[in-house]
């Protein structure tokens, strides 16, 4: 099992527990847990609508590609610690992970 | 105040609302189109006109903006018209059923029917977390470059780091008597003819470049006149301004179609799925804008809402007439 801490937009914090074989990216993963997520875009990192602060487990992410960089660095709000939930895969590595959705609630 | 008459008024120009053109034109139906956008596309223009699509029918493979350039020519023998960069704003039922679609920018279009095709909504600037900005828009701040000889003489703030920020700097440092720069990065990762150039243009001293760093306040009294900006380390500084353009992309909102009296869940429009009508007799919705039981936000979906939306549209357009359904590879594409 995966271990995911989620705050939603509204403050409420939630741990999920993700079954390993998912397969999903952790924007997809979200959505199957009935988090309102836009997701203009689709997945391809473009919109960030998918956009997180990671709490905790930074050094749990994988490195973030040009085109993720490229998003944030347009999103007025992003920070040192945002991340687009869309590119990142989960998997048993991501597990203890702590983020806060920042994106819109749809 | 430009009028248009038309049969159909279609709102949103994105991918299902120019495929809308095309059935509605096989039944001799005439379009008009409303976007926001200055271009056609919604959404496959604006976000990602260079990435593939798998999904669409008969297409391995497509480009976004190849598939809006097919839709455009396909639709091209219907002669639809277009009014793009505008953004709707009211919609009024006259006594005898037909409509008129208001705009921001004083178009009205008189139509017979009204299909909401608008995709997420109207794309709109987004806007940066600072308090008091929107009591400053319209008095230094903006969101676009519409004119840059405003900004002839005067002293500039842009914010942003994406490719728009990059190419506005360049282009008012020549016109503007003081051009600052603010990005949250420590680099750009846009264009890296432009990055190179802004980079270029700070070291010859002729914009100030602020890296690594937020604009967090604003002030003026009736008019912009500072913007306060902090960096990484908690520095402030306060930079004397006329305009602030915060440059950030833009992102979808609803806007006043929530306001038309359409039942809707979600920022989605409640249809019916016999014909994607919606509460308001007369005003369908297709696309990913509309919701039902079972829905999925894809194009080809759209596409199909589109068809069947048509036959239902004929009975407001030519009430007197009986309609009958014919296809296209027996009677071809007989245009207007």
């Amino acid at each position: 099992m995966i271990i995911v801490t989620v705050e939603d937009q509204k403050g409420r914090i939630q741990q999920l527990e993700i079954p390993e074989d998912i397969d999903l990216n952790l924007m997809e993963t979200l959505k199957t847990f009935q988090y309102p997520m836009r997701a203009t875009c689709g997945g391809m990192g473009l919109c960030a609508d998918c956009h997180c602060r990671v709490i905790q487990g930074d050094n749990l992410l994988p490195e973030q590609l040009d085109q993720e960089i490229m998003t944030l660095e347009a999103v007025p709000e992003s920070d040192y610690d945002s991340r687009l939930s869309c590119q990142i895969k989960v998997g048993r590595a991501i597990s203890g992970l702590s983020i806060k959705l920042l994106g819109p609630a749809e | 105040m430009e009028k248009i008459v038309t049969d159909i008024c279609i709102i949103g120009a994105g991918p299902v609302g120019l495929f809308a053109v095309f059935e509605a034109g096989l039944l001799k139906m005439r379009c008009h189109l409303v976007d926001v956008l200055p271009q056609v596309g919604g959404q496959l223009s604006e976000i990602y006109p260079q990435k593939p699509i798998y999904d669409i029918p008969g297409f391995p493979v497509i480009n976004a903006q190849e598939l809006v350039d097919g839709l455009m020519e396909q639709i091209k023998p219907f002669n639809p018209t277009f009014s793009l960069g505008q953004r709707v704003d009211e919609l009024e039922k006259l006594e005898d059923g037909s409509f008129i679609v208001k705009t921001f920018e004083d178009t009205e279009v008189h139509s017979k029917v009204v299909v909401i095709a608008g995709g997420l909504g109207c794309f709109e600037p987004r806007k940066p977390a600072i308090e008091n900005l929107e009591q400053f828009e319209g008095k230094g701040v903006s969101y676009m470059v519409r004119n840059p000889e405003l900004y002839r003489d005067k002293k500039l703030v842009l914010a942003g780091g994406g490719d728009s920020a990059l190419d506005w700097t360049i282009f008012l440092a020549d016109i503007a008597s003081e051009v600052t720069l603010v990005h949250r990065g420590d680099s750009f990762r846009g264009a890296p003819d432009s990055a190179e150039k802004v980079v270029e243009l700070a070291q010859q001293g002729r914009i100030n470049l602020v890296l690594q760093s937020n604009i967090t306040a604003i002030s003026g009294n009736g008019r912009l006149k500072n913007v306060l900006v902090v960096d990484k380390n908690r520095e402030q500084q306060t930079i004397a301004a006329d305009y602030l353009i915060p440059l950030f992309g833009l992102t979808p909102k609803l806007g006043p179609i929530a306001d038309w009296g359409l039942n809707i869940d979600k920022s989605a429009i409640e249809v019916n799925t016999i014909d994607y009508s919606t509460n308001i007799e007369g005003v369908f919705a297709i696309g990913d804008i509309n919701t039902y039981p079972g829905k999925l936000k894809l194009i080809l979906c759209g596409f199909h809402e589109a068809a069947l939306m048509a036959q239902s549209a004929f009975k407001f357009v030519y009430p007197d007439l009986k309609l009958s359904f014919k296809y296209t590879t027996v009677y071809g594409v007989n245009t207007f």
